[in-house]
């Protein structure tokens, strides 16, 4: 192998890591301060991109009208929940994000699907409209389950994991797209050729984890939802509210993940079910960073793609084994690490 | 004047186990209350239901509102405040995080202030606010807990089993600091093992056994009882106390 084919595929390792970075960052917030292991994460993925896509070509995407039904529904749920002392301040409250909020976000992009918006529109638009989707999906099925065990929170995630992805199929059909790229121009290093889109993601990457670690190192809320991970019991007699630190933790996962789609939408051609694989190598990350350290799922979310990248051009057929054969290893060795746990003790 | 916390026929049960039965408190103003028991006897469950983190069946009222329907959050914001037997603190944040996230409920200008009440009252504190909550002592641990329900700005303290493993000397430190919350306005209810101790600095006293109060009464009688003295303080006669 010559120099320049180790840098390629080191630079292209690089910018499916960066990705797999912030997607596995994503599911260590949401495992930490829900317990609940992410596996609808490809979904947002997914739709984030397909949504991007979709308004891109002009085409009106399905995920928007679905924002305002989980909006609906996660409204009756409120009102549900608060039926005992419901007051006026609370209704107009929930109605306002739950309805209001979606509804004006369909509008949008009613106004915008058949005219082509500009990326940044389409960007902004597909942001919004997951980011909708993550919060009222937290309300609706994770909220009511909050006091359960780990167990069961992973088999609701595998129940929205199948749901969202079969709703994927609904909306975007089983063809693939690909979204125009978010910087279309390039340059040459040497010789290694950086595109926009490979710029943008790295930009992206760092500027996320920047801007996260900086949410939780120096803000009320970040700090709040430091101290739900480290103590669900202990916060609570602070007087934050596990469901809050719940919301935004999914309100970033969603976010995230979204983001990482519309990166890579345009590198990629994407799927209804392309999300699932992808959202699992960021989830091969954050197990190796052992669901709680965010450096290393970080670093080792460059491993892994660095890994796929050298799989990819040596035995092609068998990159993702070699990239979840990973695993093993480290699964093994915390294993052995570990001290014996009898049963999970909530 | 009504009291400030009052508990009418609370029943507190694990599954078909009812680890508190028919009982009835009430904790006044500026009044330090203690509970004392053997190990066992419910105090904690009692404390934990009052707080919201077990159900309760019966009735419980906080500066005349009744808290069947609010969550635990909403009774930190309304001004009742627990500092539970294992502390709960949040051990990898620092203790100045600790604090300022006791002040969650609380306006930010206001916040400022009480930490510096909380760091007049606690001096140890403020020499180690940037020490992670998790690396300091048991007794530093204690007051860190008392400090960051205390940045929640409480009506009523609860206390539970504060002198828990820690040396004599600051269990000295933190009940006279239980006396100081009393004379600036926060009223105390103390549950402890240490009977002694807790009966010396408490206004009224509840002796609990099996999940019922069997005596109740001013704290300075309940330490006379003959019974208590026998149970509870460690010795067979009552008169002079050992403290």
């Amino acid at each position: 192998m010559n120099t320049t084919i180790l840098l390629f595929l080191i630079q292209d390792g690089i910018t499916n890591g960066a990705i797999y970075a912030l997607l596995g960052l994503a599911l260590v917030l949401v495992f930490a301060v829900t317990r609940v292991i992410l596996i609808p994460q490809g979904e947002f993925v997914t739709y984030g991109a397909l949504t991007y896509a979709s308004l891109a070509s002009g085409q009106m995407p399905g995920t928007a009208k679905l924002a305002l039904a989980m909006g609906i529904v996660a409204f009756v749920f409120d009102l549900f929940a608060g039926r005992k002392a419901l007051h006026g301040r609370l209704i107009l409250r929930t109605f306002l994000a739950n309805i209001v909020l979606p509804g004006i976000v369909l509008a949008v992009t009613l106004y915008f699907a058949g005219q082509k918006p500009p990326v940044a529109i389409s960007m902004a638009l597909s942001l919004v409209i997951v980011a909708l989707i993550g919060v009222s999906l937290y309300r609706i099925v994770f909220q009511p389950l909050a006091h359960t065990s780990v167990l069961v929170l992973l088999i609701a995630s595998v129940g929205v994991h199948l749901a969202l992805q079969g709703l994927g199929l609904l909306f975007f059909g089983a063809e693939g797209q690909r979204g125009p790229a978010v910087l279309s121009t390039a340059f040459t290093l040497g010789a290694l050729r950086f595109t926009g889109q490979s710029i943008t993601v790295y930009g992206i990457t760092i500027a996320f984890i920047v801007g996260l670690w900086l949410f939780f190192g120096f803000t009320r809320y970040g700090k709040a939802l430091r101290a739900t991970a480290v103590n669900r019991l202990g916060a609570r007699l602070a007087g934050i509210r596990t469901s809050l630190s719940g919301q935004i933790a999914f309100l970033l996962a969603s976010v995230i993940g979204a983001l990482s789609g519309i990166l890579i939408v345009p590198i990629t051609t994407l799927y209804y079910d392309s999300g699932f694989l992808i959202g699992l190598k960021g989830f091969v990350a954050a197990i190796i960073g052992g669901l709680v350290s965010y450096p290393l799922t970080a670093i080792a979310a460059l491993f892994v793609g660095i890994v796929e990248a050298f799989s990819s051009f040596y035995a092609s057929n068998y990159k993702e084994v070699i990239v979840f054969m990973l695993l093993i290893p480290v699964l093994l060795l915390r294993s052995l690490a570990a001290p014996a746990v009898e049963e999970e003790k909530d | 004047m009504s009291a400030l916390l009052s508990v009418t026929d609370a029943h507190v049960a694990y599954g078909k186990v009812e680890a508190v039965r028919s009982v009835s408190l009430e904790v006044g103003q500026n009044e330090i209350v203690t509970i004392v028991g053997a190990n066992g006897a419910g105090k904690t469950t009692l404390l934990s239901a009052i707080m919201g983190i077990l159900p309760l069946k019966g009735r419980v009222a906080f500066a005349g509102q009744d808290l069947a329907r609010l969550d635990i959050e909403d009774r930190v914001a309304i001004g009742l405040g627990l500092v539970p037997e294992h502390r709960e603190l949040f051990v990898t944040m620092n203790v100045e995080d600790n604090l300022e996230l006791g002040a969650f409920r609380i306006e930010k200008s206001r916040a400022k202030s009480s930490i510096e009440r909380v760091y007049t009252l606690f001096p140890r504190l403020k020499e180690r606010r940037k020490q992670l909550a998790g690396t300091l002592s048991g007794g530093e641990q204690q007051m860190l807990a008392m400090g960051r329900a205390l940045m929640g700005e409480p009506k009523l303290l609860m206390l539970d089993e504060p002198s828990l493993g820690l040396a004599p000397i600051i269990v000295a430190d933190i009940f006279r600091i239980v006396t100081e919350l009393r004379a600036s306005g926060v009223s105390v209810l103390l549950v402890e093992q240490n009977a002694q101790a807790a009966l010396k600095i408490a206004d009224h006293a509840y002796v609990m056994e099996l999940g019922e109060f069997v005596l109740s009464g001013k704290a300075s009688d309940i330490a006379a009882n003959e019974r208590v003295a026998a149970s509870y303080l460690g010795f067979q006669h009552e008169g002079a106390s050992v403290l």
